[in-house]
């Protein structure tokens, strides 16, 4: 990643799935910079060098819960690996998965594999028109956990509906980060507990300890 | 083998790459990646009298060969410090240093006293350079006669290794490092950040919260280096060089520049081992050359 100057630190990228039979580890790359563009262009073979894992993980559900993984566009990249676990733990995940339109839908077929999938669409291209929190299932049906990850407004929105029913609600965050290891203090979240590092005291974030919910 | 060991005042350190306050963090979270006892030292996060939250997210931005901060010293203050680091630090098998900075001269001198009576900390970093806080920080270190001030204080209360950090946003460094030795400083270290910014194009907005940060990274190398060979003549005390060290290529410049010790910071962002593969690429530069010592290289490039 030396070529460009603007790709002068790592990229935070969270795991997207992982095949131990395979020994493959899918990282799920948008991309928004010179950084991630590079990314997207490696080829079979190529080398990168990575600092993995960092930070903690969602806290896995208990036997008998109904839970639901809430994502939007590239944001649920952690969600499959997350539902894969959580289907090894003996409990169905379902998926809120939302889209901008039809054709940004990824990893639909991976998902549908470990449970049931809802899909919304902004346009409305496929599945329901609107955002993830306009899923019916997601107001309609009971759940005992939430996790989600996606952009910033949309996870906000999902911590609000959320709170309201007094779910347990987890999101993983994706602040700027420079270091990944706890030192630059770059990637700081304000919560109950003052200013914490969303790469080391995170990404994952039970909603009850963000201020932003607060005022959400 | 070369000898790698140098001397900043009475210490000396085991070779002369020292890892840059804030980051490094208090060592412990590069431990998974070096040992830390092949480092010369280890300089630890900006530490106040009272905890400090710091600046708003966002507080970095990634620039061309570099990036911009604007942490605004975020830290737990110095209650905390003691009683709940620093047992930690008195374990470390480097030199611990802590960098020092507070509001007013009074902080500063409140602060030195207290780090004064912690024995496993041989020496401070007083930064006076800070471009992140309203008050304090690079208001000192860019003020001629605020400088005097500040350093004169500290050094009255301060009795072991006081290493001063300058600010690169002044016009003349040689000022700020002859006032430093004046004062009684052992060494000084430079350069801290320069002041930037960067705007969004996207959201018509500044990248940081706090509008301006500091730059750091290889961006600044050129300019830092040159404040460092501009100070190291100007002044007989040890120069601490550092902006931008990446390798020990650029760690060799600053020292054939005239630093006797050298700083690594934003490249530990990202490469955690920076400054331990450092150390070995100096010493094996050394080896290849058939120099015996680090020393005979400092400042080569001024002798005739």
């Amino acid at each position: 990643m030396k070529e460009s100057p603007s790709t002068f630190l790592r990229r935070p990228l969270s795991v997207h799935d992982i095949n131990l039979s395979e020994n493959t580890l899918s990282l799920l790359v948008q991309i928004a910079g010179p950084g991630t563009e590079r990314l997207s262009r490696l080829i079979p073979g190529e080398k990168l060098n990575l600092v993995y894992p960092l930070g903690n993980s969602f806290t896995l559900p208990m036997h008998g819960e109904r839970v639901l993984l809430a994502g939007g566009g590239c944001g649920m990249a952690p969600l499959l690996y997350l539902g894969r676990k959580i289907s090894e733990s003996g409990v169905l995940p379902h998926f809120a998965l939302g889209f901008r339109n039809r054709s940004r839908i990824l990893s639909h077929d991976e998902f549908s594999a470990l449970g049931p999938v809802y899909l919304s669409t902004e346009d409305g291209s496929q599945g329901y028109r609107g955002f993830v929190t306009d899923i019916p299932e997601f107001s309609n049906e009971h759940w005992d956990r939430v996790y989600c990850c996606g952009p910033e407004p949309m996870m906000k929105a999902v911590a609000v509906l959320c709170r309201k029913r007094d779910i347990f609600c987890e999101v993983s965050l994706e602040n700027l980060m420079a270091c990944g290891l706890g030192i630059c203090l770059c990637c700081v979240v304000p919560t109950t507990s003052g200013n914490l590092c969303s790469c080391t005291d995170g990404p994952v974030f039970n909603i009850n300890d963000l201020k932003w919910q607060t005022s959400g | 083998m070369a000898d790698l060991r140098i001397k900043i005042g009475p210490l000396e350190f085991r070779n002369p790459v020292i890892l840059a306050s804030g980051t490094c963090g208090y060592g412990s979270e590069l431990e998974d990646f070096i040992d830390l006892s092949e480092i010369g030292g280890i300089i630890v996060k900006g530490t106040t009298l009272e905890p400090r939250e710091g600046n708003p997210y966002p507080r970095m931005a990634e620039t061309a060969s570099g990036m911009l901060n604007a942490v605004g010293l975020q830290n737990k203050g110095i209650d905390h410090f003691e009683k709940n680091i620093y047992p930690h630090l008195a374990e470390c098998k480097t030199h611990v240093i802590v960098n020092v900075n507070g509001n007013t001269i009074e902080d500063y001198v409140d602060l030195s006293r207290r780090i004064n009576s912690l024995s496993a900390i041989p020496a401070i970093e007083l930064n006076i350079s800070c471009p992140n806080v309203k008050k304090g920080g690079m208001v000192f270190g860019t003020n001629p006669a605020s400088a005097r001030e500040v350093i004169s204080a500290v050094r009255r209360v301060y009795d072991k290794t006081l290493i001063v950090k300058l600010s690169p946003n002044v016009t003349d460094i040689t000022e700020f490092a002859r006032i430093s030795q004046e004062e009684g400083a052992e060494a000084v270290s430079l350069v801290n950040t320069f002041l930037g910014m960067a705007v969004d194009v996207g959201t018509m907005r500044p990248k940081l919260s706090t509008i301006t940060g500091g730059l750091s990274g290889p961006a600044i190398k050129p300019v830092a280096l040159r404040m460092v060979w501009q100070a190291a003549r100007a002044i007989s005390i040890p120069v601490i060089g550092l902006g931008g060290i990446m390798n020990a290529e650029d760690a060799l410049e600053f020292i054939m520049a005239g630093a006797t010790a050298v700083q690594v910071g934003t490249a530990s962002f990202i490469n955690p081992r920076a400054g331990k593969e450092i150390v070995a690429g100096i010493e094996k530069f050394l080896v290849e050359k058939e120099i015996d010592s680090v020393s005979t290289i400092t400042g080569i490039i001024n002798r005739k």
